[in-house]
């Protein structure tokens, strides 16, 4: 109430003008390669890397849920498994990479397992990784987005990224799994809501 | 005939960081190439000591009678070398522009790189290649790989 006019702070700004905001895409690779640096220097192999990283985008994911609700689906959150997946796959992918995810399908061998697949993430656009780190994949970060998404919208679930080699194509695909826990419980759940 | 030869990129501190050919080219022992780079690199620095005028640049072109070497110093003091055919056009420009862009993309953005540390990026490699190879295509030279 003492601002003067001009001057608005960040939560007095309407949410949904704020939208559409972008970082150069070099900033961001500059900064994630420094997030990747940090982290590396704390941890001793692989999965500690990945999980530290996944951590980092956890916190990103769970307050993108919520601001993503607000602005894009008129404070509506899904309660639904399915409606909650497109919701990553499309409305959560358009803010984060401009485009939508490019397939979501549920896994042949076991029906609590989604994947999303796409290539060229920027997470991964620059990045070599070392051959001595094996199938390290830096979207461990967006996977850890993933998660506090799922997580924050009441979904939890293990999620992970994977390189996986396309036919005819010199770049590996990414596939980010989610393998959702309590899942009979999600669907005993789905039945009782009503339509 | 218009071809480029080899690229070799040399560090702040005159240590090879990375070397590629794209031309059948008799090899070069890597301890030799360590030397004549870091020679290089030493020659340039006295070069521009000898500059009457303040802030010059260093050797940029070198020109014999079997090929030109095109020299580029960034900025952060990388020195990029451009060992090309005599009179090979567009070569400085393709240096300074992609060239460059391709190395600050696929090497410095790569986070599992080091500053003044060997160039192990593999995307910077397949990236350069490419480039290379569609640049001598362009002129009918086919690479030889």
């Amino acid at each position: 109430m003492f601002q003067s006019r001009g001057s608005v702070g960040i939560v007095d700004k309407p949410f949904s003008r704020q939208g559409k905001q972008e970082v150069a895409l070099s900033s961001f690779s500059y900064l994630f390669g420094e997030v990747v640096q940090y982290c590396q220097s704390r941890v001793s192999n692989i999965g500690e890397l990945e999980r530290k990283l996944d951590e980092v985008g956890y916190g990103v994911g769970l307050r993108l849920l919520e601001v993503l609700c607000y602005r894009e689906r008129a404070q509506r959150r899904e309660t639904r498994l399915l409606d909650m997946l497109k919701f990553v796959h499309s409305t959560l992918w358009k803010y984060l990479f401009g485009r939508q995810a490019r397939d979501l399908e549920q896994s042949n061998t076991a029906e609590d397992e989604y994947m999303i697949s796409d290539s060229d993430l920027f997470v991964t656009k620059y990045v070599s990784v070392p051959r001595e780190m094996g199938h390290f994949n830096p979207a461990a970060f967006v996977a850890g987005v993933v998660r506090g998404v799922l997580e924050g919208a009441g979904f939890p679930a293990r999620v992970t990224a994977h390189y996986v080699p396309v036919k005819d194509q010199a770049r590996p695909k990414t596939v980010i799994l989610m393998k959702f826990q309590h899942y009979s419980a999600i669907m005993q759940r789905e039945q009782r809501i009503p339509g | 005939m218009p071809a480029m030869y080899s690229l070799w990129i040399v560090g702040r501190n005159g240590g090879l960081l990375y070397s590629r050919d794209f031309w059948q080219l008799p090899p070069i022992e890597f301890n030799d190439k360590l030397r004549l780079a870091s020679s290089w690199f030493g020659m340039c620095g006295i070069s521009a000591q000898l500059s009457p005028m303040p802030d010059s640049s260093g050797i940029q072109l070198m020109q014999a009678d079997t090929f030109d070497l095109h020299s580029f110093h960034t900025l952060t003091g990388t020195t990029f070398m451009l060992l090309t055919e005599p009179h090979t056009p567009d070569a400085a420009e393709l240096l300074r522009t992609t060239v460059y862009e391709l190395y600050c993309d696929y090497v410095l953005k790569n986070p599992f790189h080091e500053m003044d540390q060997v160039v192990k990026s593999e995307l910077f490699d397949h990236n350069l290649v490419a480039l290379f190879a569609a640049v001598n295509r362009r002129w009918g030279v086919g690479l030889a790989q």
